[in-house]
């Protein structure tokens, strides 16, 4: 140890010297062009569900068949939202993140995610062409990661004490069921506040609830304080909100289709549908994504072909209840259960009209328009944590 | 001072009153450990064994304790050696600034442990240190030197000169003196200070939960986890069961050593 | 004795003695390791935590930017009302769980101490010291259950038509943390008053001390350092605790801000807003060294 402790201290103000020499980080512009051969080890940034390997239904697991065919031993960590998926790509630790659209833009603009030539996954031919090249996962005509599935947030309620099916957010907000309500406790859920506002205040004239000038930004917020005053209950992790349905504690809710399988399955739970109101509803579009830095990038790149490989992306997005994404997927889903992918409207485009997926407030409103200013991501985190610090 | 007869009625009241409140949860969650149902309601529904099959066979479980083992070890070899070496100087030394060696090292227990877990991520992210079992062992050391400082101290003090003088006098060098006397002196008191501190690092989440990488789970690391998870509740009462059981071994050790590590 | 106890010529031998006569040289030896440690190790991390709190965030990408300096995370402390509610919430709930725990200590510790006879104190003793050895995990997850709805509070309380709480009550916060610190003030306490002489007791009573006074005017003074020592746990693990309020309450403490925002990779304001408890409890060792506690740790 003795001997070790004069080189650790000149390495620490190296590094520190060294840190001041680098500002913003510029993208990595040449793509990944090949897959080499796999390292032992895969440590994945994930959301809950997305990588099973039997142990909640036997039937549902396509990481022991990875772990088989390439000697990549899988570790995950379940991100609680976005904000946290990409402060743990910033720690550097793991190899890649499904990312949804409100952490893809952050991970591309700091640098920290390689982009990859397609060309090289074997299933990618195959992936809906209306999943391809969106604007949350390809900058510059480069192409950050390969699609997973998408879906809706939808309003859950439990039948038995919300006997009318709800139309509307409304519910949400009002104080008819105080205290029985289900919130994401997230920063991102001023999205969701924001969108009904879309509809019920239209004078605030909110054009896309990401995008919030100063004054839609502060309705929303008023709306949030307004809601926490009725004693919802925030859930971090989806097994807090299945837990808190399951025992009747709450009675409605956001939640993805995801808990709401779970909780149908669960014979001990109450009746719980989900239902995607009238207003339309925010959702998700994830990205598989690799870092730059990844101490294992051919387990990754192999990782990513893998989960767009028929099987696994149909047993996923199955288990999740989102939509898979090639057709090829949708004809093993619906083998799964039956009809999966008209219930999740994978090829719909319609109606994903009415989905506004997660992204990222930018200052300049992620628009053409010079004048106007939106209130950024930082300010969403901190109003995020008044709202519920306060309570 | 004699109490009256209903003092010390209530005083026994009382007493055994805090000890049912101290052992009510660890009580609850053991009968836990034998319910058949998935579902945690009250009271259980049943009685089985089969959970305890589970978590034998779950391999998460096993690489986590393997990992809360070696993390144990690691810290504890580190804190018993810096602490005697502190415990020595302070104890032999008078020398300026001497009470603030103690201070320093009671800091790292005294200030909350949010901090301590903050300050070891952020230097390791921003050294570029990667996160696995040798931080998570940096960190653990890093409050356990008290506890080994502590005992030996403690030792030190009860310890009389005269056997080391008698050494020197015999013509043993400082080092075989060390070795043949004083070491042998603190024999207990460097056992009850390592069981205490692999105790506490066995035990640590509040740090451990910044300073631990990818896939280097510690067992309060897998409960921390598992405990979000619906369908591992049964896993973790058994775990949970189990490791109130261990606690028993250290306090027993801790008996016949008849030693310092009460706290 | 089997082996020489020296062995005149080895170099180990003669550096050994060299030693011995240089007492400066001796104590470099033996403080340069765990020193260094604690300098490198702890209060290395705590200033590159300090650097940090100064360090600005990128307000797209959240990243971290290094030496570009800014004082945003401090703005945003003094003038968001949150961050003072949620540090007057948790250092309350802090001096609560200190004042509950030193209620429920001081009886059973006199007990222990002055009135229950050898065996039943030996076993008082363990059976103080078994829970502190008991996972903390396992304590929280054991009063998750059974506070949760259908759990034992439930099954206990709805007889007497009590609704119970359910998780995500701040009492919850206060009940769990006194529990899982109690230990910590019992023993401190308990060795407090088997430090306090009979013949001190018994110099009162000859002096016409009634039982009462003599406890108000003699053995509570006395009690003061070992009731801070014991109040320097209580009080800096609920200041540093995130686990227990997440986990059985909704309110948000110190320790969740922090928390949060270090994994939300805010690292500024999680740094910023960790100086406060260093503060807080700095200032209260320095008070608790002055009131003799140390001595009683």
């Amino acid at each position: 140890m003795r001997h070790l402790r004069i080189p650790t201290l000149v390495t620490v103000i190296a590094v520190l010297a060294a840190c001041t020499g680098g500002g913003a980080a510029t993208p990595s512009v040449t793509p990944i062009s090949e897959i080499g051969e796999p390292e032992d080890a895969l440590n994945l940034i994930i959301w809950a569900g997305y990588a099973e390997r039997g142990e909640v239904d036997p039937a549902f697991d396509w990481v022991t068949p990875f772990e088989e065919e390439t000697g990549c031993m899988v570790n995950v960590q379940e991100m609680t939202d976005s904000n946290n998926g990409v402060s743990l790509m910033q720690s550097g630790e793991y190899d890649g993140i499904s990312a949804s659209g409100d952490a893809t833009t952050r991970l591309i603009a700091s640098g920290l995610v390689a982009p990859v030539d397609t060309s090289i996954f074997e299933n990618y031919a195959n992936v809906f062409e209306g999943l391809k090249n969106l604007p949350h996962n390809t900058v510059g005509g480069l192409n950050y990661g390969i699609p997973h599935g998408r879906g809706p947030n939808l309003l859950a309620y439990n039948t038995d004490e919300v006997s009318e099916a709800p139309t509307s957010w409304d519910i949400m907000f009002s104080d008819e069921y105080a205290g029985r309500i289900s919130v994401y406790d997230s920063s991102i859920y001023i999205a969701d506040a924001a969108l009904h506002l879309m509809t019920n205040q239209p004078d605030l004239g909110i054009t896309n609830p990401y995008q919030l000038t100063q004054a839609q930004f502060d309705a929303a917020v008023t709306l949030l304080e307004e809601q926490a005053a009725n004693d919802p209950l925030y859930w971090g992790t989806y097994a807090d909100q299945v837990a808190s349905f399951a025992s009747g504690e709450v009675v409605a809710g956001t939640t993805w289709q995801f808990q709401v399988n779970l909780l149908q399955a669960d014979e001990n739970a109450p009746p719980i549908e989900a239902v995607l109101p009238d207003e339309g509803s925010t959702g998700w579009s994830d990205t598989w994504m690799i870092h730059k830095d990844a101490e294992h990038p051919n387990c990754m790149l192999l990782w990513m072909d893998h989960m767009m490989s028929a099987e696994a992306n149909a047993q996923a997005t199955v288990w999740f209840g989102e939509a898979p994404t090639s057709a090829q997927a949708c004809e093993v889903a619906d083998g799964i259960s039956a009809g999966h992918c008209d219930l999740t409207h994978a090829t719909d485009e319609t109606y994903y009209d009415k989905i506004w997926y997660w992204s990222t407030p930018e200052e300049d409103c992620a628009d053409e328009d010079a004048n106007t200013t939106c209130v950024t991501q930082d300010d969403w985190v901190e109003a995020w944590t008044t709202i519920r610090g306060a309570s | 001072m004699t109490e009256s007869r209903w003092v010390r009625i209530g005083l026994r009241a009382v007493s055994f009153g805090v000890l049912a409140f101290l052992y009510l949860p660890l009580l609850i969650v053991t009968i836990y450990a034998f319910n058949p149902s998935r579902i945690q309601t009250w009271p259980p529904a049943g009685f089985t064994l089969h959970w305890f099959g589970e978590a034998a066979a779950n391999p998460a479980i096993r690489g986590a304790l393997l990992n809360s083992l070696l993390a144990g070890a690691g810290a504890t070899a580190i804190a018993l050696v810096l602490g005697t070496l502190a415990a020595l100087a302070v104890h032999r030394f008078a020398f300026f600034g001497r009470d603030t060696v103690s201070f320093l090292f009671v800091l790292p227990i005294a200030l909350p442990g949010v901090v301590t877990g903050i300050a070891l991520r952020t230097t390791f992210q921003t050294v570029g240190v990667d996160l696995g079992l040798m931080t998570i062992i940096i960190g653990h050391a890093t409050f356990c030197v008290v506890i080994a400082y502590n005992n030996v101290v403690a030792r030190l003090r009860r310890l009389p000169r005269s056997p080391e003088e008698a050494s020197a006098d015999l013509g043993a060098d400082t080092w075989t003196t060390f070795r043949r006397v004083t070491l042998p002196g603190m024999g207990t008191a460097l056992l009850s200070g390592g069981l205490l501190a692999f105790a506490l690092s066995f035990d640590e989440i509040i740090v451990t939960n910044f300073t631990a990488g990818p896939g280097t789970r510690t067992i309060p690391i897998w409960i921390f986890t598992a405990i979000q998870r619906p369908s591992e509740l049964p896993v973790v009462n058994v775990v949970a069961f189990v490791l109130i059981l261990f606690s028993a071994i250290p306090v027993y050790l801790a008996q016949r050593i008849g030693g310092d590590a009460g706290r | 004795m089997t082996a020489p106890l020296s062995l005149p010529s080895s170099r180990a031998h003669r550096f050994a003695t060299w030693l011995h006569r240089r007492p400066r040289v001796q104590l470099g030896l033996l403080l340069s390791g765990p020193v260094g440690w604690m300098l490198l190790a702890y209060f290395g991390s705590l200033s590159i935590l300090l650097l940090n709190a100064f360090w600005a965030t990128d307000s797209f990408s959240g990243q971290v930017q290094p030496f570009r300096w800014s004082l945003d995370a401090f703005g945003q402390i003094l003038t968001n009302d949150v961050y003072r509610t949620i540090a007057v919430r948790t250092v309350a709930v802090a001096a609560l769980v200190t004042l509950t725990d030193l209620l429920l200590a001081f009886p059973i510790a006199y007990y222990m101490a002055r009135v229950a006879g050898p065996r039943v104190r030996r076993f008082m003793v363990i059976a103080v010291v078994m829970p502190l050895w008991a996972a903390y995990l396992v304590k929280v997850y054991a009063w998750r259950t059974i506070l949760q709805e259908n759990g034992f509070f439930e099954w206990i309380l709805t007889p007497f038509g009590i609704q119970a709480p359910g998780l995500g009550e701040i009492a919850n916060s206060w009940i769990v943390l006194s529990y899982l610190w109690l230990p910590y003030m019992i023993l401190p306490i308990y060795a407090g008053f088997e430090r306090i002489p009979p013949s001190l007791l018994e110099a009162s009573a000859d002096l016409g001390g009634r039982a009462g006074i003599t406890f108000r005017r003699v053995v509570l003074p006395l009690m003061v350092p070992a009731a801070v020592a014991g109040s320097i746990f209580t009080f800096s693990l609920t200041l540093g605790d995130y686990i227990t309020p997440d986990l059985v309450s909704d309110a948000k403490f110190i320790g969740n801000v922090i928390y949060d925002n270090s994994s939300l990779g805010n690292v500024p304001l999680a740094a910023a807003y960790s100086l406060l408890p260093i503060l807080i409890m700095i200032g209260y060792l320095l008070v608790a060294r002055r009131l003799g506690a140390f001595e009683s740790l």
